[in-house]
């Protein structure tokens, strides 16, 4: 009996193992690999990001047959948040003519960052990985649009300064203590002299995320007139809860563009009203293109998500990173005069494409976020963001555009970036003329 | 039949107590180091060397470091992740201080490291065993994780909290960095796991080794007979934590690129304790055995499954589906090996190569 199971089980593996030899993809097709995670402790932001993504290329190939007549392929590599899972979907799916990889975790994409110049193939890290990589000229083959984290937290400061002055305020800074959540420290440290306010940090180990009693007790103790917040995952609404325990003044708790999706918020229900989040995808569907998704892929059934759960942030900000890469695709196809493009030609619409005012109304994205230009020095586009807040059930967008404070943050983005390259031999730099 | 010593006399000690006393064994290694050595690297694709062979290369080097201590000497350790992880910020420290050394001099010397802190972490081993050694050596793990959260000096006040691996070279090849091609790395990761295995190997039937199994049979008859505990343990827990911080910084250098500290957190620990358990505590064939199952079995199952399930389904599987078979298969297997097979896949081979001498006249 077992020998029949080990037999068969074997005989079944051989056959599969022949037939996952590479698919060959057509000559005008675009190839995209997703690097998922609707697994894992992050699922809860990792499945609608994945769904929004697939969904707007579906749409484009249901109502436009693909993007300049090249039909889109979107496969999914689950990597479950991890980075060795990570770079084995890297590796496995690479030699499919893979365009870009958008490595959703920021662990994955310090990984991938040495291996793009090599491979040829670019990277958007869409507002995580790398802030130093906003610097074109270092990092040629990686992107991170719209806003480095730098560049987003100097928003979050000048909408607080906006609110009543800075000058003299206690920031609270609570974050997840991993490279993540300490990314913004070197901003704060510049920035607390010239904008006159003292800062207090407030590490999260990463298995403590669901226990922060003791950090709010801390909280409590310091007094800080304003609370930031770099968390994700489990850590938004535990610290939320936890705010809301100390009577913290909600409206004073303002949350990165990770730290707001609707999962984290839900769980936490009517205490965290008030509660503020950075983000820079419009919420909800009232947009064009939205409706076409609606139609044209989900009412078709060919969404993997609920349709109650289509404009939430996390579903609009995996939409928006396909509708950066399509309008790169776009960009790539003009500038090369090939449908199929490969990698290399990637980069240089990434570099190149415009999606200006005019662009997001054409494509139905109107008021959907602020505009990004692509450039070869600037890979961030210092994208401007805007502050939604918790109204007890659901987000509403609070204020107009913020633009980062790119005269301060672009000379330490430079110093980063020159940091980087020097422990690096053979580093490949640009020159942007 | 084919697998008989009949006519294979020894007529010397040495020939006795060889490592493979029966010839088709050494033909056997012989043949098996040819492939991996010769045809793996020529014929494997990139994926297959970069993100199968590399790593379980790496896992199967620290598995052998904690077999030494949880199988050999029988002090179980949940520190392993944090042990890797010594080597590997060790390493990085030396290379980013003296550039031009071969880099595979540090990637051993930071074996080193790791193996001083391994020993003293071992210390609480002399007055305490079982459950209460594995909870001293959780400490480590966590202790050990804080100081590379909490030290920026080990990774070089780097704004992301990581290391990043640095383009190096050794005897004029690249080796480490992404410019450095697939065969290299895995060579260089073959021989050292080659070497060090053989080394390993020595070690165990030699004195040393023969102190570390009297001291897990029974530790008290260990000493009445001369075994000193306090050499026999740290020297278990310094020789383990040598081979877990070389693979630690082979991991981060030859086969990741960059590291964060999740990489070494306390999943990478139960990791290698499951892959010895799975293969055979006390067995140097059951770590790559091991590492194996636990490492690359995944990987074929996330790979190959949602093709099979389109051929004989109406229905696909999508990647993240596949993935959650893969975890449950691997729990039930762990499971059901620990109640059909405890000694593991070690053991195993050991009983299809009694079977296979015997065989077609088992009586």
């Amino acid at each position: 009996m077992l020998k029949k199971i080990i037999l068969g089980a074997a005989s079944i593996a051989v056959a599969g193992s022949m037939y996952t030899t590479t698919p060959a993809f057509a000559e005008d097709t675009l190839y995209i690999p997703s690097l998922s995670y609707r697994t894992g402790a992050f699922a809860g932001a990792g499945i609608p990001i994945s769904n929004g993504y697939a969904d707007y290329f579906a749409m484009l190939n249901a109502r436009d047959g693909g993007i300049g007549g090249a039909k889109v392929v979107v496969e999914e590599c689950e990597t479950g948040y991890k980075a060795d899972k990570g770079v084995e979907c890297y590796e496995a799916t690479k030699g499919n003519g893979a365009l870009v990889y958008n490595p959703y975790s920021t662990g994955i994409t310090l990984q991938l960052i040495p291996k793009a110049p090599v491979d040829e193939i670019p990277i958007l890290s869409m507002g995580y990985g790398l802030s130093a990589a906003a610097i074109g000229e270092k990092f040629p083959w990686v992107f991170n649009y719209p806003a480095s984290y730098w560049s987003q937290m100097s928003s979050i400061l000048k909408y607080i300064d906006s609110q009543g002055g800075i000058k003299g305020k206690k920031i609270g800074f609570i974050y997840l203590d991993v490279g993540y959540g300490k990314e913004p420290i070197p901003l704060l440290d510049k920035l607390a002299p010239e904008m006159g306010f003292e800062w207090v940090g407030f590490p999260v180990a990463g298995k403590d995320m669901q226990n922060q009693a003791a950090t709010w007790l801390n909280v409590r103790k310091e007094r800080p007139d304003w609370m930031i917040a770099w968390s994700f995952g489990a850590m938004t609404p535990t610290a939320v809860k936890e705010a809301a325990k100390i009577r913290f003044p909600m409206d004073k708790f303002v949350g990165n563009w990770w730290s707001g999706g609707h999962a984290d918020l839900e769980q936490v229900g009517a205490p965290g009203k008030g509660y503020l989040a950075a983000n820079f995808s419009g919420i909800g569907t009232d947009f064009p293109a939205l409706q076409d998704v609606i139609k044209h892929v989900v009412d078709a059934g060919n969404s993997k998500a609920n349709k109650e759960d289509i404009g939430k942030v996390n579903y609009n900000r995996g939409l928006f990173n396909a509708v950066i890469m399509a309008e790169a695709i776009r960009s790539a196809q003009a500038k090369t005069g090939k449908k199929g493009i490969n990698g290399a030609d990637m980069r240089l619409g990434l570099e190149n494409f415009v999606l200006d005012e005019a662009r997001l109304k054409e494509i139905g994205l109107e008021g959907f976020t602020a505009p990004v230009v692509g450039s070869c020095a600037d890979h961030e586009g210092a994208g401007s963001i805007f502050l939604q807040q918790w109204n007890g059930s659901d987000w509403e967008r609070v204020s107009d555009l913020i633009a980062p404070m790119t005269e301060v943050v672009r000379p330490l983005l430079e110093e980063a970036a020159d940091n980087y390259v020097k422990e690096q031999t053979d580093w490949k730099t640009q020159s942007c003329g | 039949m084919f697998y008989r010593e009949a006519g294979q006399y020894k007529t010397s000690y040495e020939a006795d107590s060889a490592k493979f006393p029966i010839r088709q064994d050494k033909w056997f290694i012989w043949f098996y180091l040819a492939i991996a050595f010769i045809a793996i690297p020529y014929f494997g694709g990139q994926f297959f060397l970069d993100a199968i062979m590399i790593p379980f290369l790496v896992f199967a080097l620290a598995a052998v470091g904690l077999n030494i201590l949880t199988g050999y000497t029988g002090q179980i350790s949940l520190g392993t992740g944090a042990f890797m992880g010594v080597g590997a910020y060790a390493c990085y420290k030396m290379t980013l201080a003296f550039p031009d050394v071969n880099i595979i001099v540090f990637i051993i010397a930071s074996g080193i490291f790791s193996a001083i802190i391994g020993a003293f972490f071992g210390l609480p081993s002399l007055r305490i065993k079982g459950f209460y050694l594995v909870v001293t050596t959780l400490a480590a793990q966590f202790f050990l994780e804080w100081a590379f959260i909490r030290i920026p000096w080990l990774y070089n006040y780097n704004p992301s909290g990581a290391i990043e691996v640095p383009q190096r070279e050794a005897f004029g090849v690249i080796v480490t960095g992404a410019s450095a091609s697939s065969e290299v790395r895995y060579l260089v990761v073959l021989s050292v796991v080659v070497i060090m295995t053989w080394f390993a190997s020595n070690i165990i039937s030699g004195r040393i080794g023969r102190s570390w199994m009297m001291i897990r049979d029974m530790d008290i008859a260990a000493e009445l007979m001369g075994v000193r505990p306090l050499y026999a343990k740290l020297s278990a827990f310094a020789v383990s934590s040598f081979y877990c911080g070389v693979a630690g910084a082979l991991m981060v250098f030859i086969w990741q690129g960059a590291a964060e500290v999740e990489v070494f957190d306390y999943n990478r620990s139960f990791q290698i304790l499951f892959m010895i358990i799975l293969g055979g505590l006390g067995s140097l064939l059951g770590c790559f055995l091991g590492a194996a199952v636990i490492f690359i079995f995944p990987i074929i199952i996330h790979n190959i499954l949602p093709p099979i399930w389109a051929i004989i389904t109406p229905w696909t599987m999508s990647s993240s589906q596949a993935d959650l078979v893969a975890a449950v298969m691997i729990g039930v297997l762990i499971v059901t090996f620990l109640i059909m097979e405890p000694h593991g896949l070690a053991r195993l081979w050991a009983i299809m190569k009694q079977k296979l001498r015997v065989w077609p006249f088992p009586y």
